[in-house]
């Protein structure tokens, strides 16, 4: 069992070190470096270009610069936004919070819905309950994030008038500034997580409904209720845990178009603006970020349900 | 009810027709919807430079956000322009860059897939790691950075896009491969002595084309959605030209004054999203296949 979570730990690291590697090879890529967009492409001259990169240190060997900046990133120096003239850390602190209690607050509001409703619909499985929850998670699966915002503030904040369309709070505001004006995309974000969840909970829950266990124990009479509780929901929801981080993990990217629908001042809008503005430092810096949250939650997942489910420990990976 | 490829039917021999599936798909009530709406979508896109009622680009200031009439069933646009005409071109773009995006992914990610999970070991363990390591990076900043570098022309966005989708496809197609090569009908055929080739073409290749098959159908919805994603953040077309997420993103910030800008392309896109999903369900049941446990990446 130590051996296997070390074992996860490792594949972790390594993919990690992967992903380093590529968005570095990738900013690397982009043409012109930190100093053309510090002194802006057409007025840098050759002399203070050459002054500039030997400043920040950019006539190094590409490979001397990635240790260095992968050195810095694992003592959390993530080093400095030429573009912006701060550390970056500094930048990416507040918008990492924001992003966290955007995410934190739609999964508080969206997994419990989810399992109810993804159980739900597996008890009615094919009856009128489960085919309105399952068409509606369909929808609302598919709709892409900038629709399903754009409508939401259609129709309560420019239609009806109950919310606010856009946050206008500062971005370094405390968090509870920040709860009303961001009820709108926790809802917007929530509604496609659950709708994810709802169907993989279902699919868990028809398939533990089919198994010979539980035929079993509806063959000696044990009550309805009893089967669902004791014998349904704890092996169906297990596999669910590895689903649901999976399903959070892929949602990073969604949240990206919601804070700009929204603009809401998250990581994702940063991310953006650094692309567009090609501040190469703050870009690398937020694809580890978010790489490290990814990694992260698999490795949670692994470890929660190693613990919760005992059949794992003993098997060969 | 023809859920065919059950575990005991001899999968290899089950010949293949597009008609009898297209057929068996339009058999489901939502097969049914989602085909007509998917083929209605693709109808108008191949016809609309010959059916639309005004020029897309002409600039009309009478028409300035102006409400539905007569002439111009949906309005105009913050600019003047006529939104019926726009968004019956609006859809092309995605549509073309969409399929040949999801076209090339299921081609090169299923035969690398097939490829690894038949050869295993050493190669299979490493390529598997670095497909780890670009799941681990959010899709949106990966088509960013590229198209920070390359622009956003067709020949960038749809090997881009291929490239991103068809790493999730090499792990999909990896697992049917050892899920068919684990079952009895393989030993089977070794134990008759069948050279390697014909082992994966009749009998793997057949099991691991249905897979593909639904999963590139799923893929498509994901490419239409991504792309119109980009172009609604403004990393996707140039304008004038007509497309559903740009059209979006411009008519956002009129939506108090004149929301048909808004709507018209919000319902075109979504149609053709929800059209996508509704056959992908449907031949994922037709070929016999559970696609709603699989993870959304």
């Amino acid at each position: 069992m130590f051996k296997l979570i070390l074992r996860r730990l490792a594949l972790g690291v390594l993919t990690l070190v992967l992903v380093t590697i590529i968005v570095f090879v990738g900013v690397e890529a982009l043409p012109g470096d930190a100093c053309t967009a510090y002194l802006g492409r057409d007025t840098a001259l050759e002399t203070r270009l050459a002054k500039c990169r030997e400043d920040f240190g950019l006539n190094q060997p590409a490979h001397e610069r990635f240790f260095v900046w992968a050195g810095g990133a694992l003592q959390g120096d993530l080093g400095i936004s030429t573009r912006r003239n701060k550390p970056i850390s500094d930048l990416v602190e507040i918008r990492l919070r924001n992003t966290l209690l955007l995410g934190a607050a739609a999964s508080a509001v969206g997994i419990p819905i989810a399992i109810l409703l993804g159980v739900i619909a597996a008890l009615t499985r094919d009856r009128a309950a489960d085919l309105w929850i399952s068409t509606s998670a369909i929808f609302a699966m598919t709709l892409p994030e900038f629709i399903s915002a754009t409508l939401l503030i259609l129709f309560f904040s420019v239609w009806l008038g109950w919310l606010p369309g856009i946050v206008i709070t500062r971005p370094d505001a405390p968090v509870f500034e920040f709860l009303q004006d961001i009820i709108l995309p926790i809802i917007a974000l929530a509604f496609v997580m659950t709708a994810h969840i709802l169907r993989m909970v279902r699919t868990c829950v028809i398939d533990v409904m089919a198994s010979d266990y539980v035929q079993m124990a509806v063959l000696k009479g044990v009550p309805y209720w009893q089967v669902v509780f004791r014998h349904v929901l704890p092996n169906a929801l297990l596999p669910t845990i590895n689903l649901v981080a999976l399903t959070l993990a892929w949602l990073l990217g969604g949240t990206v178009v919601i804070e700009v629908v929204f603009n809401y001042p998250g990581l994702g809008r940063l991310m953006l603006d650094s692309v567009s503005d090609r501040d190469l430092a703050l870009v690398q810096a937020i694809a580890l970020i978010l790489a490290v949250l990814y990694v992260g939650l698999n490795l949670l997942a692994d470890l929660l349900s190693l613990i919760a489910n005992p059949r794992l420990r003993t098997m060969k990976v | 009810m023809a859920v065919a490829n059950s575990a005991n039917e001899v999968p290899g021999n089950r010949a293949f027709r597009v008609g009898s599936v297209i057929r068996e798909m339009a058999r489901r009530p939502s097969g049914l919807v989602g085909l007509a709406i998917v083929g209605g979508h693709v109808l108008l896109a191949v016809i609309s430079p010959w059916i639309v009622p005004y020029d897309y680009t002409t600039q009309d200031s009478r028409l300035v956000l102006a409400s539905p009439s007569p002439e111009h069933w949906l309005g105009g646009d913050h600019l003047g322009r006529d939104v019926l005409t726009r968004t019956m071109l609006g859809g092309r773009q995605a549509l073309v860059i969409s399929s040949l995006g999801t076209l090339i992914a299921v081609l090169w990610g299923g035969s690398l897939g097939l490829m690894l999970g038949l050869v295993g070991g050493r190669t299979d363990d490493v390529v598997m790691r670095v497909v780890d390591a670009f799941m681990a990076i959010p899709w949106i900043l990966f088509l960013l950075l590229i198209i920070a570098v390359l622009g956003t022309a067709d020949a960038v966005l749809i090997p881009t896009l291929a490239f991103f989708y068809g790493i999730s496809v090499i792990r999909i197609s990896r697992a049917a491969t050892h899920d068919v090569t684990a079952r009895d009908f393989i030993t089977a055929a070794r134990a008759r002595g069948e050279r390697m080739w014909t082992i994966v073409w009749r009998e793997i290749l057949p099991n691991v084309r249905d897979v593909l098959l639904v999963d590139g159908a799923m893929r498509w919805s994901w490419m239409i959605l991504a792309f119109s994603s980009l172009s609604f953040l403004g990393f996707g077309i140039t304008p004038p030209t007509a497309d559903w997420g740009l059209m979006i993103a411009n008519g956002r910030s009129y939506m108090a004054v004149a929301p048909w800008a808004v709507l018209a392309p919000i319902i075109a896109l979504s149609s053709m999203i929800i059209g996508v999903n509704l056959s992908a369900d449907a031949l994922a049941k037709t070929l016999g296949i559970d696609r709603a446990q699989k993870a959304p990446v």
